[in-house]
């Protein structure tokens, strides 16, 4: 584009113009009809601009809170494919249906009660052992964890694995829908976690010893002190605090060590 | 030398008294039971449905992960686990429209066509590492103990993937004689424990526990020796109440193969895990002189 093109007024642009500096348009389905749609928008947007409007279901829009859980197929091709609509951008022709929530009950505990041992999921969750292998889970998870891996590890009395396995689940549901054996495989995985974090992963001692100092009044000079200041004593503190340098070995210590 | 080693689920969570002493085992004979990545449940039981080609789906897939390791042979120590296992591997084997059917369903693997032997751990012991060795290696020998080898179904039946002669397997006695304890043969080797009946009828369990424990012991033993977490349970649980109903009946003590090859080479209760055991095993062992005085299990 020229210099003296960009200095036009943009009410001056041709017809001709307008059309070649449009974004391409490409054919896609959503829920099996067919829509043109701007290249590179996300599923959702593409959705949004096709016309739906999520009021609810759209959660985080930020790859993370497993609402927008999508299925596609493209043409030619008979595996399904997965994905999360708003981290997905649009391919020509594919095929969209969004899956935002998946029914899978989830068993009733008391997680006081409850201890590490394998039985506990085998009795909140027997149908664990509906399980085949048949590997429908792996394939549809939007995260591309290893869903089978970790029901055979809840099998194998695993919790530690199952919850190292599934620690990036988000809980869309996707493996469950596809779930021949039925089960709620994203509902046993939050509950290994849970016990895994509170049961078996072993407790930071340092952090016990912290809350005890803090409790027993530490740290109380230090705080009023510094909620006596005005504001600009605090930027000057702050400014002035000891930093540790980049180059700091593991032995630095600050020169103020009340606090360590 | 580093066996590929599929365990089980069951070997993780009840059993670890048939698996913990294998490891230990094959360790000091000189080869690794290397458990193979990823595994998942064997099935549980063969599919006898012919048409039933999801249940297959399982084992079959454990045989992949062997293959994927580069390995051509698998060793198991569960019965059922060996019957699963090795039946689809019959399947892979042989039918060529099934196989294709699995192949393709599971397009996410590797193509599998039989590649892997299926084997239990009795077998390696007889063929790999030899009677005479092991015996050599034996530190413990267990002089004067009397021992029922108890086969029960999946380790002979059906004959196509049988670990031995159908109809008088010699096996168990073999590996007993190598440990220095005696083999004592009783007609009822091969009954069924009731198997999964124990689930839909839990009632006639003891029925059949029963008669191969009685059989057992009138024939002079003081213990079974078997392979399969299921027959242990079935033969072991209902001992308290079998000891009710039969006044003469003070239970005996059931242990796996594992435990007492593990005791003869010298690895201790430590390793063992007795106290998972049914049937008071501390008590005959320390008559026989074969558990260390004053060490608790």
């Amino acid at each position: 584009m020229s210099v003296k093109e960009n200095n036009k007024n943009p009410a001056e642009t041709t017809v001709k113009e307008k059309k070649q500096l449009a974004v391409k348009l490409i054919p896609v389905h959503i829920m099996g009809k067919r829509y043109e749609v701007p290249e590179g928008l996300t599923i959702m947007k593409a959705m949004e601009y096709a016309g739906y409007r999520f009021i609810r279901g759209c959660g985080c829009r930020g790859g993370t809170c497993g609402a927008c859980g999508t299925v596609y197929r493209k043409p030619g091709d008979y595996k399904l494919q997965v994905a999360l609509a708003c981290q997905k951008t649009v391919e020509p022709d594919m095929y969209v249906a969004q899956i935002p929530f998946f029914p899978a009950n989830r068993a009733e505990y008391k997680f006081t009660e409850l201890t590490s041992a394998p039985e506990e999921v085998f009795r909140l969750y027997p149908e664990l052992f509906r399980c085949v292998a048949c590997n429908a889970c792996t394939k549809a998870c939007p995260q591309g964890i290893e869903v089978m891996d970790a029901i055979s590890a809840l099998k194998q009395g695993n919790i530690t694995e199952a919850a190292r396995l599934s620690f990036d689940c988000i809980q869309c549901g996707l493996c469950t829908s596809r779930c021949l054996g039925e089960l709620a495989q994203y509902h046993m995985f939050q509950l290994a976690r849970r016990i895994y974090g509170a049961r078996i992963l072993s407790r930071a001692e340092h952090l016990a010893e912290m809350v005890k100092a803090v409790e027993e009044g530490e740290y109380e000079e230090a705080l009023e002190k510094l909620k006596g200041m005005n504001e600009e004593e605090l930027k000057r503190a702050y400014q002035e605090r000891e930093v540790e340098p980049v180059s700091a070995g593991e032995d630095w210590k600050p020169k103020d060590k009340r606090y360590l | 030398m580093s066996l590929a080693y599929y365990p089980g689920c069951t070997l993780k969570t009840k059993a670890k008294n048939l698996e913990d002493p294998a490891i230990a085992s094959m360790e000091v004979l000189g080869s690794r039971l290397e458990e193979i990545p990823r595994w998942n449940c064997c099935g549980a039981v063969y599919s006898l449905a012919d048409d039933d080609l999801i249940h297959q789906v399982a084992p079959v897939r454990n045989l992949i992960r062997v293959k994927e390791q580069g390995k051509n042979e698998v060793v198991t120590l569960c019965s059922f686990c060996l019957n699963t296992l090795k039946r689809a591997n019959l399947l892979m084997k042989e039918d060529a429209e099934k196989r294709g059917t699995l192949n393709s369903f599971m397009d996410e693997e590797i193509d599998y066509g039989g590649e892997v032997e299926v084997v239990h751990l009795l077998e390696v012991l007889k063929d790999q590492v030899g009677w005479e060795a092991l015996a050599q290696k034996v530190k413990l020998p267990l002089r004067g103990l009397r021992v029922a080898p108890y086969y029960g179904c999946t380790l002979l039946r059906p004959r196509e993937v049988a670990v031995d002669d159908v109809e008088k397997p010699t096996i168990l006695q073999e590996l007993l004689e190598a440990l220095g304890a005696t083999p004592v043969d009783f007609p009822e080797f091969a009954e069924c424990c009731g198997s999964y009946q124990i689930v839909s009828s839990p009632d006639d369990i003891p029925k059949y526990a029963w008669h191969i424990l009685n059989s057992a012991l009138s024939h002079g033993a003081e213990a079974l020796v078997l392979t399969c977490p299921l027959c242990d349970y079935n033969l072991g649980q209902g001992q308290k109440e079998l000891m009710k109903k039969h006044d003469e009946f003070d239970g005996v003590p059931l242990f796996y193969f594992t435990q007492l090859l593990a005791l003869a080479l010298g690895l201790g209760p430590q390793v063992c895990h007795f106290e998972l055991n049914y049937g008071e095993p501390e008590l005959l062992l320390r008559e026989k002189n074969l558990l260390p005085r004053g060490e608790a299990l």
